[in-house]
């Protein structure tokens, strides 16, 4: 992207000036080399944004904001309802909620490194995953219903996992709201044994240990010390949400005609918050957030079962679950007052500072544990939300290191075969379901982790707390 | 003769179709999208399935199109490797798939495909050739 274009606003905040249709500036929060690095669809997709009805102060882009439809991956928007906001595909994505959630095994990196293998096969061999990936859970369409309405609340009241889960989950696992009669029948039946499913792409299950600790005190508070090993899950809501997705895709553009609201790329169909199709839309993601909510819940309680045959005391305590792709309503402080507004995070994440009520009680006073996946063969990072970042984003950071090769180049450069060779050579063990995604998913295919994670960290709008080092992956 | 390659885009892929006619452009483009999934080769065209669609214009007919066969392909359990478009017009198609029940021993399983996208999404013709293009989400 080029830099003449923007207007530094210190060295990790660039601003779009107002233009043309833009109701709001954009701003991209990155300092100079990944700016330059970053493609100019984000300059296009950032502004796009900046022109939809009831936008609130800015049309954000994260540090690992690259292409994406409509929204860049990356993006962050707030609407107000009540200034004709509206509710856009293309903010959320067709896979509804994808996101993380990371256990503290209490393990010793040592005790783990001798059973690495055991460890990654076994737990390979209990989490579905790949193309297609069906488990052995099957749900009557009653209980479909449960986990679309309740989440991971549902789930566990089936059996899968503790209680004590539900507190460390966003959203205790379940957003209100979710109205099964606005997802559609293709949806309900494309979802048929996908609960517990890993599913494929960029997901994966990483076997992790704390390699270095920035924020002693907050670390501890999380369970986090140095050396000891952490299991991160990341996945969304499978077959039954990409439904949602293109269902809705060709409702909202019926709807964008229908409302008049002027689009500057089509992927941005959008309706009214308060119009019958923006409310239905909002409902069936909804029940969207709850499926991947508990997707990720009942695959936690497989990685327990799997963690225990090799360990049989082990525990795995849940850090946080955090979406990615979501909408939400939520209260944020705009020109001195306080507004309830739909936050679209498109590829970004959640990050509640110390104050909000939101948080779990033992989060209170503290922040959001933020979980930014990293790629196979470099690190993750768990952060702290501050208040900072609810001033300057919403309350959001970026999602993961984001891509800087495409999918094509990446299987153009590198064998799956060669680079599991590679990462063996270096610690860490990989068990893939296809090589060519593996190839695609190559850790240079990505930008550097860390220096998405220090633009976030000296932009203040989250904290380092500790960085992950994976030991084993697995891949869908 | 029809042909489909692909075209880059960062975080996912861009499909495109070429053909004689835009029925046989959205057919290749099936292809590219389903060889995303599997090697279309190793597919044997056992199964056939109905398709209609209908849009408001061409362009979100395509991508109509494009996510009906990934719905109706998730929902019978099966891959596709044939398409086949006999009437088409600007705001609706009708035609037939065939494939067969998934086997990931046999099919080489390589990525899902979430959706097809309005993103890089075009149509048109270039030297007497159709194509038809967009972005699948990966």
């Amino acid at each position: 992207m080029e830099l003449k274009k923007l207007i530094a606003e210190g060295e990790y905040e660039w601003v779009i000036p107002r233009q043309g249709e833009m109701k709001v500036p954009g701003k991209i929060y990155a300092h100079r080399k990944l700016i330059e690095e970053m493609d100019e669809k984000v300059y296009e997709q950032v502004t796009n944004v900046a022109c939809l009805p009831g936008i609130q102060k800015f049309s954000l882009a994260m540090p690992d904001a690259h292409w994406g439809y409509g929204f860049p991956i990356g993006g962050v928007a707030a609407f107000d309802p009540d200034q004709g906001g509206i509710i856009s595909v293309g903010g959320v994505g067709f896979d509804v909620n994808c996101g993380v959630r990371t256990l503290c095994t209490g393990l010793d990196l040592e005790e783990v490194r001798p059973k690495l293998k055991d460890i990654v096969d076994t737990l390979f061999g209990i989490v579905p995953a790949g193309v297609g990936s069906r488990g052995k859970i099957s749900l009557s369409s009653s209980q479909v219903e449960g986990v679309l309405t309740k989440g991971a609340q549902w789930v566990v009241g089936l059996g899968y996992g503790e209680k004590e889960d539900l507190e460390f989950t966003e959203e205790r696992g379940m957003v209100p709201g979710g109205d099964p009669g606005a997802v559609s029948q293709k949806a309900l039946q494309r979802e048929k044994r996908q609960v517990g499913t890993l599913g494929s792409g960029n997901h994966y299950l990483e076997v992790q240990w704390v390699e270095e600790v920035y924020d002693p005190s907050t670390a501890s508070k999380f369970g986090l010390e140095k050396n000891k090993v952490t299991i991160t899950i990341h996945c969304g809501s499978r077959a039954l949400g990409h439904q949602v997705g293109t269902d809705y895709l060709r409702i909202l553009a019926e709807a964008s005609r229908k409302y008049g609201i002027p689009i500057k790329e089509r992927e941005l169909v959008c309706a009214p918050i308060d119009s019958p199709e923006g409310k239905r839309y909002f409902s069936a993601v909804n029940c969207a957030i709850n499926y991947a909510f508990a997707n990720r819940q009942v695959i936690t309680h497989l990685v327990r079962e799997g963690l225990n045959r090799v360990f049989p005391r082990a525990e795995a305590k849940l850090l946080y679950d955090v979406g990615h792709n979501t909408c939400k309503l939520e209260n944020h402080r705009i020109d001195g007052q306080e507004r309830r507004v739909l936050v679209h995070r498109k590829g970004a994440t959640r990050a509640f500072g110390p104050q909000r009520g939101e948080l779990p009680q033992p989060y209170q006073g503290i922040g959001q544990p933020v979980i930014i996946g990293g790629t196979m063969g470099t690190s993750s990072y768990i952060l702290v939300g501050t208040e900072t970042g609810e001033e300057k984003a919403f309350a959001s950071v970026c999602h993961g290191a984001g891509r800087r090769m495409s999918r094509k180049r990446a299987m153009k450069t590198w064998r799956g075969e060669r680079l599991l060779d590679e990462l063996k050579s270096k610690g860490i063990y990989i068990r893939g379901h296809s090589m060519s995604g593996l190839a695609e998913e190559a850790p240079m295919a990505y930008k550097d982790v860390t220096e998405v994670v220090e633009a976030i960290h000296n932009a203040g709008l989250a904290r380092k707390v500790v960085r992950l080092k994976p030991m084993g992956c697995i891949k869908g | 003769m029809g042909r489909f390659e692909y075209f880059e885009h960062l975080a996912d892929m861009g499909i495109v179709g070429w053909g004689a006619s835009l029925a046989e452009a959205f057919e290749e483009a099936a292809k590219a999208m389903f060889n995303l999934i599997i090697d279309i080769d190793q597919v044997k065209p056992s199964q056939r399935l109905p398709i209609h669609c209908r849009a408001e214009d061409t362009e979100e007919l395509f991508v109509e199109w494009l996510n009906q066969l990934l719905t109706e392909a998730d929902i019978n359990g099966l891959v596709l490797s044939r398409f086949r478009i006999d009437r088409i017009t600007e705001k609706e198609l009708h035609g037939w798939v065939e494939g067969e029940r998934f086997d990931p021993q046999r099919h080489n399983p390589k990525v899902e495909v979430k959706a097809a996208t309005y993103s890089g999404l075009a149509i048109g013709e270039r030297d007497g050739e159709f194509f038809a293009r967009c972005v699948v989400d990966i």
